[in-house]
């Protein structure tokens, strides 16, 4: 596609698959204690 | 749904559902968004004849079918209107496993930062107190016997100022230690601190111990000194800077964040963050304050087209420092488009008050540090042997972004998952009703930092 650049893959729905492991960190316990952001956290799940 | 912003000389369409972010060109642009608003699908004939009759004297007809042709394959393949078919997953909290805790280990400060919504270490007990060891130990024991099949544990040691009570901290991890060889189990310890008593002893043990350090500091001397100062009025700016500069560098310039508060005090506060990459820090946040009730520094309605000139003047030049080759991270920034969490977590948000809670001095346990205090929300003691408030804990269980209406409609929902709990708690007064000011700036922010991405993809 000449006009469209997709910057990444369509990930949330396959997440879905092997997501809720629960693994990673709470979001405020990184910086944020104040406001929330999750997006920014990584996943941590070992059989993804 | 889909979200489409200019920004710059960028425009970019994030399609919600998927979290696909495109960039397009102008013609591309207005093509989706004509589409988008008069509900057309791109397979359909009847799309690409209104397209044209829209479009003809700006474009040629040739380009728009292409462009059409193009929008039609995008949502085909998912990656365009998707649908949200994520809303099975809103009960997945009811029976979670407490992971993280927020370790009050000292309810006193030995500073009187002006915006502490810790009410200057005291979270409104009207007493000073310090956690013993012993309840942190107990409080250790709390989380592994909670903790179910969850491996990595989280435990903040948190304040006032956790640093008046570090012989208490060391023990508490010395403690935890032990546990995590008994069990295995993964601790990791973080610790945010205002930095007056950070020294080099301190330094080893937390950087030998801690995964995180978070050092307060709001910015430019004059705006740190103007809110973050002793009981005696000085500021903490020349005490900090030299020992949190070295904290930085003793960690690789990695895992640590200089975490500061904007005010109304400071509307420029792009120029903090950058001043504290002038220092040399490559971990950065800068939040918004949050008050319940207006004072002077709060932060009001009428400022968010200044506040969003920030972020703005802000991305581009943390776009600018990247590419130079001498970037720094901005918290509020960092999106992982493709390693990013799940859905589940994204639906889900902090998990306060089931997966995460705080745990006062005296071992009282609340929804999160910012809950602390408040009688209503305390949610039981770690030295009950009974379970935790069951209604309370069902009532944060259930709280996720399909229980807020606010959050159905809004693009930004599986950045933020629906926001700060205590934050909505605080100014709305119900879990389920987000701060609009903070929903504001987050929308902001979420569209700056998919300008961010798309500026470095070049």
């Amino acid at each position: 596609m000449k006009r469209i650049k997709t910057l990444n893959s369509a990930s949330l729905k396959k997440s879905a698959c092997k997501g809720g492991c629960g693994e990673c960190q709470t979001s405020c316990q990184s910086a944020c204690k104040t406001s929330c952001t999750v997006a920014n956290q990584k996943c941590e799940n070992e059989d993804r | 749904m889909i979200h489409t912003f200019e920004m710059f000389d960028k425009y970019i369409a994030l399609d919600v559902n998927s979290g696909c972010v495109h960039e397009l060109d102008k013609l591309s642009y207005d093509v989706l968004n004509f589409l988008d608003v008069k509900g057309l699908d791109p397979e359909d004939d009847e799309a690409l004849f209104k397209t044209i009759g829209e479009f003809k004297r700006e474009y040629d007809s040739e380009d728009i079918a292409e462009v059409i042709e193009d929008l039609a394959e995008l949502k085909r393949n998912d990656m365009l209107w998707a649908e949200d078919d994520f809303e099975y997953n809103d009960d997945l909290k009811k029976n979670a496993p407490v992971k993280a805790m927020c370790l009050h280990i000292s309810h006193d400060c030995n500073l009187r930062c002006k915006y502490c919504f810790a009410d200057e270490g005291q979270y409104h007990s009207g007493c000073r107190e310090l956690m013993s060891a012993e309840t942190g130990k107990r409080a250790m024991d709390y989380l592994v016997r909670n903790s179910g099949s969850r491996r990595n544990l989280e435990v903040d040691f948190f304040g006032g100022e956790p640093l008046m009570n570090f012989e208490a901290v060391k023990e508490i991890v010395s403690y935890a230690r032990e546990l995590e060889r008994q069990y295995d189990k993964v601790f990791r310890f973080t610790i945010t601190t205002n930095g007056i008593l950070l020294d080099d002893d301190k330094l080893e043990f937390i950087n030998r111990e801690m995964g995180n350090i978070v050092l307060s500091i709001d910015g430019r001397k004059e705006v740190n000194d103007r809110v973050r100062c002793r009981a005696d009025g000085t500021g903490s700016y020349d005490s900090i800077v030299p020992i949190f500069q070295k904290t930085a560098q003793s960690r690789g310039q990695d895992n640590y964040y200089v975490r500061g508060t904007f005010t109304r005090y400071n509307l420029d506060f792009s120029k903090d963050v950058l001043h504290l990459a002038d220092l040399g820090f490559k971990q950065i946040s800068v939040e918004p304050v949050v008050s319940g009730e207006e004072t002077d520094y709060s932060l009001r309605e009428e400022d968010l087209p200044r506040i969003f000139d920030e972020y703005e003047t802000l991305v581009r030049e943390y776009v600018a420092r990247k590419k130079e080759g001498r970037g720094f991270n901005f918290f509020h920034f960092m999106i992982d488009l493709d390693e990013g969490p799940c859905i589940i977590k994204r639906v889900s948000g902090c998990g306060c008050g089931c997966e995460y809670i705080a745990v006062a001095p005296n071992g009282d346990v609340y929804p999160c540090h910012q809950f602390v205090g408040s009688e209503e929300y305390k949610m039981g003691s770690i030295y009950d042997e009974c379970e935790l408030d069951r209604d309370l804990r069902n009532k944060f269980a259930a709280c996720n972004i399909y229980s807020k209406p606010d959050c159905r409609d809004c693009f930004a929902k599986f950045f933020c998952s629906g926001g700060c709990v205590a934050n909505a708690c605080l100014i709305n007064g119900s879990i389920n009703k987000p701060h609009k000011l903070s929903c504001e700036m987050m929308r902001k922010r979420v569209e700056c930092s998919l300008y961010a991405k798309a500026a470095l993809a070049e």
